[in-house]
């Protein structure tokens, strides 16, 4: 029926004709949907890709619920409360969107917890003072922004719905963490000094979730041709930085970046070279924070095994006496 | 009758806020990610009823003070929550039996408050009372699942009931000054709320098969500022910047 097989970029063998037809519908901007054909590849970025996300979404949680019991005041203490909580909701939804595609919550999970799959490398920096918990809203989540709103337009159906509602909210944790910044940065002395050290910490880790530059991004290409990506990682960390340093100079605070500068050719603005040897050290496991990260989920999992077979075991009977 | 409404409101309020802030702890740490938003989404809640009553006590109050003075700038002896708010968040088993104890009790209390003589209170009261009934089916139901399933999760309720029952009998205390607000209908009588919400823990434990315990030491002092060692470190924690850095925003 085949005429001929075609390797895909991970040298899985796909009928040409299935994979001509499933680039089409992708040119043609229609939505994967979980029933449809598409390439062992796409699927398995995709799983990559997705389940990373989730991961983040729910590392994430840790580095801000850190301040949630020391937050400075009830207001400040609801509103950061209700962020965690929608990260861990972001998780269940990007979860729910991962299933999809044939793997369970459980794999993916135990491929977090035994350091098989990564997460954002950014949630293994530690956030000691009140005013991180400003500077993670501002750039990490600005930073997320600028990564996930081309997410809403991904060929695959359910990854793009729920990135639709998770821009929104991220959309609002950013404004709330540069509110933060704003009251601090107008404070006292002490209070701005908290602010720019929290900048300071933040921006390179910031500039560096948009991933490895263009030239050593192995996935690259082939997620653009799938529009599994609609930009590439530069183009995204040069649209967060010319967004972001106005910003910085607003609350009168300054980028750690000696070689940051305006480029009247361009229209952008030039920056510093990346460490990226502080990147790949903190992906490998070798960030401030890595271990203690992992051991907070592995603790949360070990510790809440035995709720999690008490409600099976509740469940199963009460099945049983359903069916009696 | 306005440093009474004071006084009772702060109890109100700390106790939600000691509660709140316990469950905040879990956040990042629950046993499942839905259990995770759920125990924050209740903690929310109850720091918003905090906030609330807070804001009544600033209302009856001779002095000028804020929620956040309130929260942020008074020490042990001057909160006025029943110890079993204040206890440590323990396991799951723990944190549930606990919750479910205090959730009946905002039950029958709200219920009652709703009606005050105190137009305040009472519209504040139905607020709180909404969200509590949610609570509640919740607790509750976590309390059965984990009693009735496997014998390490029964053993563990069985355990948090010992370490829990004798703090109840606490929320039920009044003092002259509440006796001043019963007579004047604006709260109701303790006694009766007690009465109602043994009869309904008691239920539960039943039909969770949980054995009340005999012995154990009687929990008072809340409402004298009397407190276990550990109300101290979690305000320590909780008012940490207000106390480094005083008199800034935030």
């Amino acid at each position: 029926m085949y005429s001929q097989g075609l390797k895909d970029a991970e040298g899985q063998l796909e009928p040409a004709e299935l994979m001509a037809e499933f680039q089409a519908r992708i040119d043609r901007e229609e939505k994967i949907e979980p029933r449809d054909w598409m390439p062992e590849a796409y699927r398995k970025t995709l799983i990559r890709q997705m389940s990373q996300h989730a991961h983040s979404e729910i590392v994430g949680q840790l580095p801000e619920g850190n301040w949630i019991t020391r937050a400075p005041s009830l207001k400040r203490k609801m509103i950061l409360l209700a962020k965690v909580q929608d990260e861990a909701g972001h998780g269940l939804y990007i979860y729910s969107a991962t299933e999809t595609l044939g793997v369970t919550r459980d794999q993916l999970t135990d491929e977090l917890l035994t350091g098989k799959a990564k997460y954002s490398s950014i949630f293994n920096y530690p956030t000691p003072s009140w005013a991180d918990i400003g500077a993670v809203g501002w750039l990490v989540d600005g930073a997320a922004i600028m990564n996930q709103v081309p997410l809403c337009r991904s060929s695959y159906g359910p990854y793009a719905r729920s990135m639709i509602r998770i821009c929104k909210e991220e959309s609002f944790h950013q404004r709330q963490g540069y509110e933060i910044m704003t009251v601090l940065a107008r404070g006292t002395a002490a209070q701005k000094d908290m602010a720019q050290r929290a900048l300071n910490r933040f921006w390179w880790p910031a500039l560096m979730m948009f991933g490895p530059s263009d030239k050593d991004s192995k996935h690259s290409e082939q997620s653009m041709k799938w529009k599994i990506k609609r930009f590439t990682n530069d183009e995204l960390r040069q649209k967060f930085i010319d967004a972001t340093v106005p910003q910085a100079e607003h609350l009168g605070l300054t980028i750690p970046d000696p070689e940051l500068r305006w480029n009247e050719e361009t229209g952008q603005y030039d920056h510093g070279e990346i460490n990226w040897q502080e990147f790949i050290d903190v992906i490998k496991g070798n960030g401030p924070c890595n271990k203690e990260r992992l051991q907070a989920r592995i603790n949360a999992h070990e510790e809440g095994e035995w709720v999690r077979e008490a409600a099976e075991v509740y469940q199963q009977k009460q099945n049983q006496e359903e069916a009696a | 009758m306005n440093q009474d409404l004071y006084q009772f409101a702060l109890r109100l309020a700390d106790t939600s806020l000691t509660m709140g802030q316990r469950l905040a702890e879990w956040c990042g740490h629950g046993p499942y990610l839905e259990e995770d938003v759920a125990l924050t989404n209740v903690s929310l809640d109850l720091i918003g009823h905090a906030q609330m009553f807070y804001q009544l006590a600033c209302d009856n109050s001779e002095t000028s003070t804020s929620p956040d003075d309130l929260a942020f700038l008074r020490d042990v002896p001057e909160y006025r929550n029943p110890l079993i708010t204040e206890l440590p968040r323990g396991d799951f088993a723990y944190t549930t039996l606990k919750q479910y104890f205090i959730d009946v009790y905002h039950l029958h209390l709200y219920q009652q408050l709703s009606v005050s003589s105190d137009e305040q209170l009472a519209a504040l009261a139905q607020k709180a009372l909404m969200e509590v009934k949610y609570h509640l089916s919740r607790s509750e139901a976590w309390c059965q699942r984990l009693s009735l399933s496997t014998e390490e999760a029964h053993e563990k309720m069985q355990k948090a009931l010992d370490d829990l029952w004798f703090y109840t009998p606490e929320l039920f205390e009044t003092d002259e000054s509440m006796q001043r607000l019963m007579t004047a209908s604006v709260i109701p009588d303790m006694g009766a709320i007690q009465t109602v919400w043994q009869q309904q823990t008691e239920q539960l434990l039943e039909d969770c098969q949980l054995a009340k315990p005999e012995n154990g030491w009687m929990a008072t002092g809340g409402l004298v500022g009397e407190h276990t060692e550990h109300l101290g470190y979690m305000l320590a924690d909780m008012q940490f910047l207000q106390r480094a850095y005083p008199g800034c925003e935030w």
